[in-house]
């Protein structure tokens, strides 16, 4: 007779990574390809369409996030129902995340493009694109050096720890994703008859 | 006292016309004047949230981007100052590695490339025409503005723990309470620095 305990605690174990370390890079070499290749092809690798984003003239970014939200969220919601997948949460610290969300926000517009779309502009040919990248690592590096300072200040504002917004809300999971996802759909169809592009 | 109210208002409309006019005489920067996507916007968000499904499946790995600049930074680091970079707070939590994250990155250089390629997009240029049109043509201003956005946003994406793609999509995706603040306030500096530099 299998021990119900047991059999609880194997559902909820982490599930063992499918393939080998190895193999793995070789994934995310296959990944990182279908990655930049959807990126260039929603056009989110042209400054134009970046920058027509944070004007509120140009809503491709949004459509592309807000469509990539829903699908990834109901998929993963459902794997990780089944322990097919893990949850990887990173904590919420709201001084953290507001100061750097604004920095980045910031730099996000003085460059044109953002980390994951500078590397597929740099593929299409955007060779401007460089030049953020190196002040990507420039600045990675200044981050590294005040990071004991932000670790002990910045860091330790408003720390919630691993926090899910159905956590916050006190909804069940499940409910939450199929409220949220509808509502997002709602916000798509919207964009789309509200937007030229 | 109902039109004493409205008086100035009206002032105020009448004097702010003429702005307008001249607002609308010469047109500011139009996004929409410039190349759109190849792709229809769904089709490639859903295809991104399909890519999510796969990375989290094959590889335990959420989508991210902004980690590898700070991998290629610690590489730079341990070259040139090993000991001092390995006293770094950061660098002690997140030892610089050639990992899943790394590689991914690296390839979607490579993605974006065989997408312009084959899709006749390819621009190989030094500035973006909507640049030219507000800043003109001095490479040297580009470089040091794209520099300055580059360094800031990665002060902000280590700060915040994340970028437009491990908040902005992996992290609100997981219904991550972080990811959600930090992609409002993204696009909250984002607009303003954005209408600041293509709109005053």
């Amino acid at each position: 007779m299998i021990d119900p305990g047991k059999a609880v605690q194997q559902s909820t174990e982490k599930p063992p990574p499918p393939v080998a370390a190895t193999s793995k890079l070789m994934l995310g070499a296959i990944f990182g390809l279908a990655f930049g290749f959807l990126l260039q092809k929603g056009g989110v690798g042209k400054f134009n369409v970046l920058i027509g984003q944070l004007l509120l003239q140009d809503f491709t970014v949004a459509k592309v996030m807000l469509t990539a939200i829903v699908v990834g969220m109901v998929g993963i919601f459902v794997l990780h129902h089944f322990a097919k997948v893990n949850l990887h949460i990173k904590p919420t610290r709201v001084g953290a995340n507001m100061i750097g969300g604004l920095l980045f926000g910031a730099g996000f517009a003085l460059l044109g493009y953002c980390p994951g779309t500078a590397a597929a502009a740099l593929g299409q040919g955007s060779w401007d694109a460089l030049f953020g990248m190196v002040g990507l690592v420039a600045g990675s590096w200044l981050f590294a050096e005040l990071s004991g300072w932000t670790q002990r200040t910045i860091e330790k504002w408003g720390d919630l720890g691993k926090v899910l917004l159905p956590d916050l809300l006190h909804l069940p999971r499940g409910v939450f994703v199929v409220g949220f996802a509808v509502t997002l759909t709602a916000i798509i169809v919207l964009l789309e008859l509200l937007t030229t592009r | 006292m109902r039109i004493c109210r409205k008086a100035p208002c009206f002032i105020g409309v009448l004097a702010l016309l003429p702005l307008h006019v001249a607002v609308a005489v010469e047109p500011g920067a139009n996004a929409l004047n410039y190349p759109g996507p190849a792709w229809s916007p769904y089709i490639v968000g859903a295809g991104i949230g399909v890519l999510s499904w796969l990375t989290f499946y094959f590889s335990d790995s959420p989508i991210g981007a902004s980690s590898f600049y700070a991998k290629v930074s610690g590489f730079i680091g341990k070259r040139f100052a090993k000991r001092h970079t390995e006293s770094l707070a950061y660098f002690k939590d997140n030892p610089p590695c050639m990992d899943w994250e790394f590689v991914f990155v690296v390839a979607t250089i490579a993605g974006g490339a065989i997408a312009a390629l084959t899709g006749g997009e390819f621009t190989s240029e030094w500035l973006p025409a909507m640049w030219v049109a507000r800043f003109g043509d001095s490479i040297a201003l580009r470089a040091v503005v794209a520099f300055g956005g580059g360094v800031l946003m990665a002060v902000g994406a280590r700060l915040a723990g994340g970028c437009t793609s491990g908040h902005g999509i992996s992290g609100t995706l997981q219904l991550n309470v972080a990811s959600w603040i930090s992609v409002v306030c993204f696009f909250i500096g984002g607009i303003t620095v954005a209408m600041l530099l293509f709109k005053l």
